[in-house]
């Protein structure tokens, strides 16, 4: 494998007071017990855009991603230090209650994991635990998110059958729902599309096109297409370190960073 | 919500972790008190077993060796008599009479499953299996009771009482155990093996002998030791055939006891506190040993297997 | 012999091998079922026990055994569930915790019939709750204890991490998370646990010679205050349970039909669990198809 100077980066600066800046971090590492997955990575994302974070696997761009809505503290012997500012509080902090920061900070896995409950509770499940009790209000919610998730019309009839029994482009589709019944600001994505099939990841791209319109998303992807089609910024991560980051259109023409551009043109490792 | 409120809510301390917090209190709160009950059975048990030696001065090399077990009479130097060989002999023989006939049916059976016939085995054999587990003890006491005491004495003459009936009895209640944990031991073993073995052109027996029998030794012993642990501690089917006679076996079917019948009988003829009664505790903690110490040595063999593997 | 004769004696050996312990179990029921059935009867099933003559029932004891399983399970099942819980969820990974597994691991090995004396030490005489259904059923809980709290954690851990992650990241707690995600998951495995160990617990006899008594008190089925002295609910009466009865008459002999009682009682007893295993079956794979839309449960 090809070494590179991970001292050679360019990492746009997007908090320039042009654009609203939804979340942030500041020098974020992750370790493992004594290893350091990640080192030090500071990136800003703007509001109702899509970035995606690509790179080689074990680059720890899903390591990073996760501890953006510090999922990573449910791992024993994980510690995340760094700033990870949020409507201007640093929510990597102490004070934060994890739980209700989650709630603004949603996530949806590789693996669609829908709960072994029916399609309409696992939709209104977490609502109703965090006190929406009105049943006019959640049959509402189940419908704009399932219309906005685009599973809408394929389950509409069979809303208290089990979600088990949903295809595995569908049962994502319906996390992508469940998600976005909280109302975040802010969309995790842990690579989505992986364990789905083309035409399931077409439709779920189209989605998450439309859900930007009300939604920051951040997205993990192994898929250089997609990541090209669908996000406005991309950042390349690199063993750990964010290596370059800028606007989708010039990381995948005119990268800075030659690590960036032997990934991007299939020339890697 | 604005700014403000979402700054507010996010520094205040949720429903979501208070509800956290209770939470880990009563779990927490449950796996507390069933150490404690571990740890009081321990305590209860040992200091009262102990009573006999520390309180009584009851020798303990005695205590263990000698053949006369009469706790209200003394001995010709006015010790009492409390020797819990005949017990300590009663238990072990009936234990590993009972495991060395169980070993070549459990593992036949096991074979069984899953060498030869694994559909048979998993449509009739399991549930056999299961169902002879499920069987109460007292029921395998009363039928041992009323068809192989009978069938022994007819056999053999005598009572039919003894070490012979408690044998019969316990290997037909640690069969299924020793049985269905050396199945799990078969089906740990690797499929490349058997592949291995009869594409180099044995046969099927050959490669269960040579090959899966002896990758799986350590995790059939273990089945094994675990079923004597079973056997051990097996009180009232036992009890109801063993004969309860507190005399060092002379031979498999004379009467005989073990620990566990001495205590299902004696415990409620005793006074708290006396000599006869701390005696019986002090088998009691016996009985309590027992089984950790087969845990060591299960814990030692599945060690030595891991290591050779 | 070639390899293959001997291929062909050993397969005839596995053969006979299995047959017998299939003979075995057909023995032991037909034997029960044949010389307690016919005994059987309504009589049977609702009258009082007779000290010594021929033709008394076990309507007592049976209630007595289904009251003690009752109270034993109702303490037992959110205990083993609260550990469970701590065990598959919050359990740090040191040597405490492998420390606390092999503890629950011990009592698990223990002879019921110790657990029964330190249940007659400690309930019934240090408590002073006597020879009683309230220091049967907590007998039977310490008893019962570390299986149901083995399989509680086994079945939270094999519902995915996937799960678990989902509930976290909508803003739940851990423990929200466990009881309202992960326990219904895996309800299918601790329901057939817990109606497993209701079987266990309904023949122990050993753990309860000294902690529920050998006898029961005269009762009066028409007074159902638990705080009546003769009411069967009364939790300080001693209660001799249908296992237990079974190893009585058959130890004292006294009545003179201890067979056909004994095979009658033993009939019923383990048709009960029969039941019981079955009901597992049944409602496991029910409550399985119910969550998951699947038909059928490998």
């Amino acid at each position: 494998m090809k070494t590179y100077d991970s001292n050679d980066r360019y990492i746009k600066e997007l908090d320039d007071g042009k654009r609203e800046i939804a979340l942030s971090t500041d020098d974020i590492h992750v370790s493992y017990g004594i290893h350091e997955a990640i080192h030090g990575v500071s990136l800003a994302f703007e509001r109702y855009k899509i970035t995606a974070l690509i790179g080689a696997s074990g680059s720890g761009k899903s390591t990073y991603l996760r501890s953006l809505n510090r999922m990573n503290d449910n791992i024993s012997g994980t510690k995340v230090t760094g700033k990870i500012m949020y409507r201007g509080i640093d929510v990597n902090g102490d004070d934060v209650d994890v739980y209700e920061m989650r709630k603004h900070i949603g996530m949806v896995f590789q693996q669609p994991n829908p709960f072994a409950k029916s399609i309409y509770d696992n939709i209104t499940f977490a609502l109703k635990r965090h006190g929406e009790k009105n049943k006019k209000v959640l049959d509402e919610i189940v419908e704009t998110t399932l219309k906005q998730a685009g599973l809408w019309n394929q389950v509409k009839d069979d809303l208290h059958q089990s979600a088990l029994a949903l295809s595995g482009g569908q049962a994502q589709r319906l996390c992508i729902a469940r998600a976005i019944a909280m109302k975040p600001d802010i969309l995790l994505l842990d690579e989505p599309a992986a364990v789905l099939d083309p035409i399931s990841t077409a439709t779920l791209e189209e989605t998450l096109m439309e859900l930007k319109e009300h939604y920051t998303i951040i997205i993990v992807t192994h898929n250089m297409q997609q990541a090209g089609r669908i996000s406005d910024y991309t950042a390349f991560f690199h063993l750990g370190d964010a290596l370059e980051y800028d606007e989708t259109r010039k990381i995948f023409t005119r990268p800075k960073i030659q690590a960036t551009e032997d990934y991007v043109s299939g020339h890697f490792g | 919500m604005n700014n403000d409120e979402i700054r507010v809510s996010l520094l205040k301390r949720s429903r979501a972790s208070k509800n956290e917090r209770w939470g880990k209190l009563i779990s927490g709160a449950c796996i507390t008190i069933i150490i404690g009950v571990v740890v009081s059975i321990f305590y209860f048990v040992a200091s009262k077993g102990l009573a006999t030696f520390f309180e009584d001065k009851v020798n303990l090399w005695k205590f263990l060796t000698g053949t006369v077990w009469n706790p209200s009479a003394k001995d010709a130097q006015g010790n009492p008599q409390l020797g819990a060989l005949p017990m300590i002999v009663g238990s072990f023989s009936v234990t590993f009479l009972a495991a060395i006939i169980a070993t070549p049916f459990a593992i036949g059976a096991a074979v069984f499953m899953t060498e030869i016939s694994p559909r048979l085995g998993k449509k009739v054999l399991q549930p056999v299996i299961e169902l002879l587990v499920g069987i109460p003890s007292v029921v395998y006491g009363f039928i041992g009771l009323s068809v192989v005491v009978p069938f022994v004495r007819h056999l053999f003459g005598g009572s039919g009482f003894g070490i012979l009936s408690g044998t019969f009895v316990l290997f037909v209640m640690i069969l299924p155990t020793v049985t269905s944990m050396t199945v799990d031991a078969l089906n740990a073993v690797p499929r490349a093996y058997r592949e291995a073995s009869l594409a180099l052109g044995a046969t099927r027996w050959q490669t269960i002998y040579k090959v899966v029998l002896r990758a799986s030794i350590s995790g059939i012993i273990t089945a094994v030791v675990f079923g004597m642990s079973r056997a051990f501690g097996e009180a009232l089917a036992v009890q109801m055939v063993i004969g309860n006679a507190m005399l060092l076996p002379q031979n498999l079917i004379s009467p005989a006891s073990t620990l566990t019948s001495v205590l299902t009988m004696g415990m409620g003829n005793s006074v708290m506190g006396s000599l006869s009664n701390n005696a019986l505790w002090s088998l009691a903690l016996l009985l309590l040993i027992m089984p950790l110490i087969f845990n060591i040595l299960i814990r030692w063999i599945g060690k030595k297997g891991a290591m050779r593997s | 012999m070639t390899p293959r004769k001997w291929d062909k004696v050993a397969t005839v050996v596995l053969y006979m091998i299995s047959i017998f312990i299939i003979f075995v179990l057909a023995f032991l029921l037909l034997y029960i079922l044949i010389t307690g059935l016919p005994h059987v009867s309504w009589h049977f099933i609702t009258g009082k026990s007779s000290s010594f003559q021929a033709g008394g029932g076990i309507g007592v004891q049976l209630f007595n055994s289904i009251y003690l399983l009752v109270l034993a399970m109702i303490i037992s099942v959110p205990l083993s569930l609260g550990a469970g819980i701590w065990l598959s969820e919050y359990a740090p990974k040191n040597w405490v915790t492998s420390l606390i597994r092999n503890a629950i691991e011990i009592l698990s090995s223990l002879p019921s019939v110790v657990v029964g004396l330190f249940g007659f030490l400690v309930f019934s005489i240090q408590m002073n709750f006597g020879f009683s259904i309230l220091s049967g059923a907590l007998a039977l809980t310490v008893f019962n204890l570390p299986l149901l709290t083995r399989k509680v954690e086994d079945s939270l851990q094999a519902i995915h991490y996937t799960q678990r992650e989902a509930g976290y990241a909508l803003g739940l707690s851990r423990w929200e998370t466990v009881i309202h995600v992960v326990v219904p998951a895996a309800l299918p495995g601790i329901i057939t646990g817990m109606i497993l160990g209701m079987g266990r617990i309904f023949g122990e006899a050993a753990a309860l010679i000294y902690t529920a008594g050998q006898s029961s008190p005269p009762l009066d089925f028409s007074n159902w205050n638990p705080l009546y002295i003769a009411s069967p609910l009364n939790p300080m009466r001693s209660a001799e349970t249908l296992a237990v009865h079974i190893w009585k008459i058959n130890s004292e002999g006294i009545i003179p039909d201890a067979t056909q009682v004994s095979a009658a009682s033993s009939a019923v007893l383990v048709l009960f669990v029969l039941l019981l295993n079955f009901l597992a079956r049944y409602v496991g794979n029910r409550l399985y198809a119910h969550l998951t839309g699947v038909k059928e449960r490998n």
